[in-house]
């Protein structure tokens, strides 16, 4: 007869709509302020710069190369070199960012600047709600702003960050044996040794947990 | 005490008409039920929204706005503040002076059908004693905005929204007309008055009603399915469909203007359901006779309500028909058995009431509904169209 089609979907709407008072299951939304879905391991949205240690600025692994500005598809990274030099991670005098910009509402979440970055310095963040009354100045992050720890790195992206941490000591192993080899040859000369590779001031350069 | 409560408003309306100069009175007495009018219906829409919104939402398991206030509840404010708040935007070709007025007569038509409506007892507006045929004929001027509209955006879009609109409603008007003649058969008279005093009897504790009878029921049906095609609802709503021509007739209206049509739309839908429960719902009166303790209009809201809800209920559930569809299903079926259900009305006016009259006028019914559906049923087959000068 004609009508059971309509029949049987008003039944099924009538479940639906009584059912979704009754079982939580039937109801899919997560309502967002209160409740939020668990981020999955390799969520990305928008870069942040790694410091070792506690300093901010001491610890920065980045040396200003620059590499990230000129690959940078939608050009939102904006870079100045310093003039003069501090240690960086293993003790080599380095440049660092005098200024390190990022205009996040530029970004498009490529990941392209931490595929080229030779320093693991800039890395993918997971925080996405970053709302703000001034849309040009509140969206153009600074370096303070994008500075954020190893130990941030670690907890957001555990797998991915320790596998950095372990290239990264490998490195350093690798440059204190040269260190060393070159401090025993020089040994053997009367010239002092080259200073161990322990920077000076608070930053402690193998990051902690490395070593 | 019941019946002080019963008439608490009139009781109100003639205490406010004492202050009145005696001269004055006609004119106050009708402007006191015009703004309790303008109060009541435009609130009901307030509500209606919410609930609608509410209801499409678990019927697709979903919350439905719950921002807005506890649960939501302030929801239709914040909808009213942004509606006031944004531009409006008229196009530059449109003609702007029919293009102003289309939401105006809207909204006016609209406004006009419940002068008729008895929502309590003694409570209507004006006893036209040609009531019913007054509310089809103000329905009708809603054709008229809607043309309007759809003209005077110069929009391809709204044209043939409306377009649309006017093929569908004068189709629907025809069926929806013959489904209140049966009640006019029967009760004798076209004042809507009258028609609720001749269903507020009850036999034991059973209302007469006349959608328990069998023309009653059918009527009540084809009534009910063209009201939903003549304000534009779903299934019924091509004229806006929005997935094809985005929001139809009112596709360039924004801002108040576009709310008006809103409210307007809602509006004639709540004006047809009164107008359903007055033809075949007894009205004002209550279902059972031990409970007529209950006000009048209380009872004349629960019915409105849950017609309305009935209406959210088949929007969530039915998808929207073709245009062939709809054409086919107005004057191949509804209209019809509009016509046959005339011809039972009949029957069961000059047959002695028997359980022989009810198997009569049911298969008289019956037959013709398998049939017809049978039609409806059938697979139509396309031939590829051949262009004679396109090519």
């Amino acid at each position: 007869m004609v009508g059971n089609g309509i029949l049987k979907g008003l039944a099924e709407t009538a479940r639906n709509f009584f059912g979704s008072y009754v079982s939580k299951d039937r109801l899919t939304t997560i309502q967002y302020p209160e409740e939020r879905i668990e981020q999955i391991e390799s969520t990305r949205d928008f870069p942040f710069l790694v410091y070792d240690g506690a300093d901010w600025h001491a610890g920065m692994r980045c040396v200003a190369c620059q590499i990230c500005e000129k690959e940078c598809p939608p050009k939102c990274i904006y870079i100045e070199k310093s003039k003069d030099k501090k240690p960086d991670a293993v003790g080599k005098p380095q440049a660092y960012p005098a200024v390190f910009n990022i205009d996040i509402s530029v970004c498009m979440s490529c990941q392209i600047c931490v595929e080229v970055c030779p320093f693991d310095a800039i890395k993918m963040d997971v925080v996405f709600d970053l709302p703000t009354d001034d849309r040009f100045g509140g969206l153009l992050l600074n370096k303070q702003q994008l500075a954020k720890s190893n130990d941030y790195y670690h907890q957001i992206h555990p797998t991915e960050a320790a596998a950095v941490d372990s290239a990264l000591a490998e490195e350093r192993a690798k440059a204190d044996a040269k260190a060393k080899a070159a401090a025993e040859a020089k040994a053997s000369a009367p010239a002092p040794g080259v200073p161990k590779p322990t920077p000076p001031g608070p930053p402690n350069p193998a990051g902690g947990e490395t070593k | 005490m019941t019946l002080t409560l019963d008439q608490i408003f009139v009781i109100a309306k003639h205490w406010l008409l004492g202050y009145v100069p005696s001269g004055a009175r006609p004119i106050a007495s009708a402007v006191i039920s015009v703004v309790a009018i303008l109060i009541v219906f435009p609130l009901l829409f307030a509500i209606t929204t919410l609930l609608e919104r509410k209801g499409l939402g678990r019927i697709q398991n979903r919350y439905g706005p719950n921002r807005a206030g506890p649960w939501g509840l302030f929801q239709p404010v914040a909808d009213a503040v942004k509606s006031l708040t944004k531009e409006d935007i008229v196009p530059v070709t449109a003609d702007h002076a029919v293009h102003f007025l289309a939401p105006l007569v809207l909204v006016t038509a609209a406004l006009l059908a419940y002068a008729v409506l008895p929502v309590g007892r003694n409570m209507v507006l004006i006893d036209l004693n040609a009531g019913v045929l007054f509310f089809f004929a103000v329905g009708s001027v809603v054709e008229l905005s809607v043309f309007m509209a759809g003209w005077s955006s110069r929009s391809k879009y709204s044209l043939l929204g409306a377009m649309r609109a006017i093929a569908q409603m004068i189709s629907y008007e025809v069926p929806l007309v013959l489904a209140s003649v049966v009640v006019i058969m029967q009760s004798g008279s076209l004042s809507t008055v009258a028609i609720v005093d001749r269903q507020a009897g009850y036999t034991g504790i059973f209302p007469h009603w006349y959608v328990f009878t069998p023309w009653g029921i059918v009527g009540f049906i084809l009534f009910m399915i063209a009201a939903t095609a003549e304000s534009n609802r779903s299934p019924f709503d091509l004229p806006e469909g929005e997935s094809e021509i985005i929001a139809g007739y009112y596709i360039e209206y924004s801002g108040f203007k576009f709310a008006l049509f809103f409210l307007g739309e809602y509006l004639g839908m709540f004006a047809t359901s009164g107008m359903a429960i007055t033809l075949f719902l007894g009205g004002w009166s209550a279902p059972l006779s031990f409970l007529t303790f209950i006000p009048s209009y209380v009872w004349f809201f629960l019915k409105l309500l849950a017609l309305i809800g009935g209406f959210i209920w088949i929007r969530g559930t039915l998808p929207r028909l073709r245009m062939d569809q709809l054409m086919n299903f107005a004057w191949e079926f509804i209209l019809p058995m509009a016509l046959l259900n005339m011809l039972v009305a009949g029957v069961w006016r000059y047959m002695p009431p028997s359980i022989l009259r009810w198997l009569v006028c049911a298969a008289i019914v019956a037959v013709p509904w398998l049939l017809l559906t049978r039609n409806l049923k059938r697979k139509k087959r396309f031939e590829i169209r051949t262009y004679t000068f396109a090519e």
